[in-house]
């Protein structure tokens, strides 16, 4: 079969690494949120919030620089909002989560048809950049080293938040937080102050995965993310909260998503029955969510809001 | 009495500073806010055409909100509204197609069940997963949300497609002009008004009714205030979270019935997405439901609030120019009001109770009927 020859198989092994980067870097901040105690089911919404106006950004001043700047602030401001919203109101976290998501899909779509109308292409996207010596290895070269730049930094990301949560006194904050509100606050450490940080950082990353998608693909649309972000949520559970483990749930996905794409392009899977393919995200979600159930303990204070009293 | 003000006067500050927050969208999108709003009132609520559009157009988040309140009484999150209304929509063609030369009478009840089986399904699974395995059902329904979509757009391209569509090479997604005898009947001629908004109602009194007079609303409402009191009280609480689900579906199915039924083409349509056939209904149901107050009574005319709001969007849209996603954005800044006026109630109160110098009888901050607290106790 066609898809097995080496050539092909490269050619989908590095377009699931690309297709993986918005769910590494929304998992990501995500995992640094619900570390501190607080689910962000918002992080959809705020995608295609980044992504509006990291695309209206360069499609006005042909600068992706700027586009990718004005991607994190968006996603600054909405973990400003939302923190105020679930941290000093103290708001159900689930639910105001799909409030945040409902006025990104809503306010994203509004903007995008007074101000552009009809979708249009980017003058610039993001291009590849080789990694000297590394991208000209044969196969493997072409699979991981020839990559854009929001790519590379998703998994130079990894190690890092990774370094943050553990070895760092925010870090350990957040943690800290996220098991047990009372004993920190107890301690000294300010449950507010860090649970504000963490989603701000959690944000700042969602912002860059919605600045990724438009960057890349160069083009905006109404409802863009299409559950990419409330995917990127579940893959946090799905990486037992560990960045390693959320980075191989996402290359799980951007492989699974490239190859359906692959297949469909081959025509082995048949046009009619590629519907049925695209499935297999969320239904490999809820198994894996079935296995990881009961076996990995998520942070002992998710999603509890929390107060002195 | 600032206690019992606050219970009425903070949704309805947060729903003023919302629609003060869409004024500055209006302006933000360079239309007159005042304008706006006047086009948004006239096109819900301005003629009887625009009061039976509106009527029409609440009856699925009136479905949906209902059995929100089912779910969220028994303390479980229902956001998968979306796809239980494709799936009970679908059930529901597949059984209009099987018996299309049944009469009315048993065809219109059959569809309705039909609806109500296929939603019910798809929120027994999660249900099942959450009491079975413990997979967090804001998750797994989302997750179903996405399968049911592509189970619709595969069957409305492949085996439910209009044979005609086929014929003419132009395979536009829908199914065949469903059989007359599955139609709503109008109610209230000369406009769309049919059937569909009087059952929306009724199951909306039917979902009151087995709430709070019924053994299985105890149990659920049981289940959602303490998992461990109705344990030890001998209630089956993994049961009961799978019927609350599954209750809960259901309504958002028979929205799906309504949805294909009560539609002018008598067909069901996908552009893709689900937001083309259900509208959102499934998300915008939930909203209904807070503004509601999680309460199946106060979700009929919380539903025709928000009914009237996506209305007078789309006329919005015809006279001003200004995309009907408004009403959609609008709607999330609703939700965030809504679930974030909990604490903001607690501290009015508080000022309230050191007014009147009862300092004695400071309010628990929890008490069992208040919704904000029920949403808050998720986990």
């Amino acid at each position: 079969m066609e898809f097995f020859e080496l050539s092909v198989l490269v050619a989908t092994i590095a377009s699931g690494i690309r297709l993986s980067t918005p769910y590494l870097l929304a998992g990501l901040g995500e995992t640094i949120g619900q570390r501190s105690g607080v689910l962000n089911l918002g992080v959809d919404g705020v995608m295609m919030l980044s992504a509006w106006f990291a695309y209206w950004t360069v499609l006005e001043h042909n600068n992706i620089w700027l586009g990718m700047l004005v991607g994190l602030l968006v996603g600054l401001v909405m973990g400003l909002i939302y923190a105020f919203i679930t941290v000093t109101l103290g708001a159900a976290q689930g639910i105001s989560g799909i409030g945040i998501f409902l006025f990104g899909l809503g306010f994203s779509d509004l903007m995008f048809q007074t101000k552009v109308g009809t979708p249009r292409p980017l003058r610039s996207t993001l291009g590849e950049i080789d990694i000297p010596l590394l991208a000209d290895i044969p196969k493997v070269g072409e699979a991981l080293f020839q990559h854009h730049i929001l790519t590379y930094a998703a998994f130079a990301f990894v190690p890092a938040v990774a370094w943050f949560l553990h070895k760092t006194t925010l870090g350990l904050n957040i943690r800290a937080v996220g098991e047990n509100p009372q004993a920190a606050d107890s301690l000294g450490i300010s449950v507010v102050r860090t649970r504000y940080l963490a989603i701000l950082i959690g944000n700042t990353f969602a912002g860059l995965a919605g600045a990724a998608l438009v960057l890349r693909g160069g083009i905006f649309q109404p409802n863009l993310t299409q559950g990419l972000g409330f995917i990127a949520v579940a893959l946090v559970y799905f990486g037992a909260w560990r960045p390693t483990g959320v980075m191989a749930g996402a290359i799980l996905y951007g492989l699974v998503q490239a190859s359906v794409l692959k297949l469909k392009i081959l025509q082995v899977i048949p046009r009619s029955a590629s519907d049925i393919a695209s499935m297999a995200p969320a239904i490999i979600t809820i198994v894996a969510l079935v296995i990881i159930a009961g076996r990995v303990k998520a942070p002992a204070a998710l999603t509890k809001p929390f107060s002195r009293h | 009495m600032l206690k019992k003000l606050a219970g009425a006067f903070v949704p309805l500050l947060a729903a003023l500073v919302a629609f003060a927050l869409g004024a500055i969208m209006l302006l933000a999108v360079g239309a007159d806010p005042i304008e706006g709003f006047r086009a948004l009132i006239s096109g819900a609520f301005g003629s009887s055409d625009r009061l039976a559009v509106t009527a029409v157009r609440a009856t699925p988040l009136l479905l949906v909100g209902a059995g929100i309140t089912i779910a969220f009484r028994a303390s479980v999150v229902n956001i998968g509204g979306e796809g239980q209304i494709v799936s009970g929509a679908l059930l529901a063609v597949i059984a209009a197609q099987a018996f299309p030369d049944a009469p009315p009478v048993v065809l219109i009840p059959l569809t309705c069940l039909a609806g109500l089986v296929g939603g019910g399904i798809w929120g027994a699974i999660p249900g099942a997963l959450k009491a079975y395995a413990s997979v967090n059902e804001i998750l797994s329904t989302i997750m179903m949300n996405l399968i049911a979509i592509q189970l619709m757009n595969y069957l409305l391209r492949g085996p439910l497609i209009d044979p005609l569509e086929i014929e003419a090479g132009t395979r536009i997604p829908q199914t065949e002009r469903l059989s007359d005898n599955a139609a709503l009947p109008i109610i209230w001629n000369g406009t769309r008004l049919h059937l569909g908004v009087l059952i929306a109602i009724l199951a909306a009194v039917m979902a009151w009714v087995i709430l709070w007079r019924t053994p299985l609303g105890f149990r659920l409402r049981a289940v959602g205030h303490s998992p461990d009191a109705a344990r030890a009280a001998g209630i089956p609480v993994k049961r009961s979270i799978v019927t609350a689900l599954a209750l809960s579906g259901s309504l958002s199915g028979l929205a799906g019935t309504i949805l294909v039924f009560g539609s002018e083409s008598q067909r069901m349509v996908t552009d893709g997405s689900s937001a083309g056939f259900t509208g959102s209904a499934g998300f915008n149901g939930i909203v209904a439901a807070l503004f509601g107050g999680l309460h199946p009574l106060w979700t009929i005319p919380s539903s025709y609030l928000f009914g009237g709001l996506l209305t007078g969007a789309t006329h919005l849209q015809r006279v001003l120019q200004v995309p009907a996603a408004l009403a959609v954005a609008l709607n999330g800044i609703i939700v965030v009001f809504v679930v974030s006026s909990g604490r903001a109630r607690v501290w009015i109160e508080r000022i309230g109770n050191a007014r009147s110098q009862v300092s004695t009888a400071t309010p628990e901050a929890g008490h069992s009927e208040d919704p904000a607290n029920l949403t808050e106790a998720q986990s």
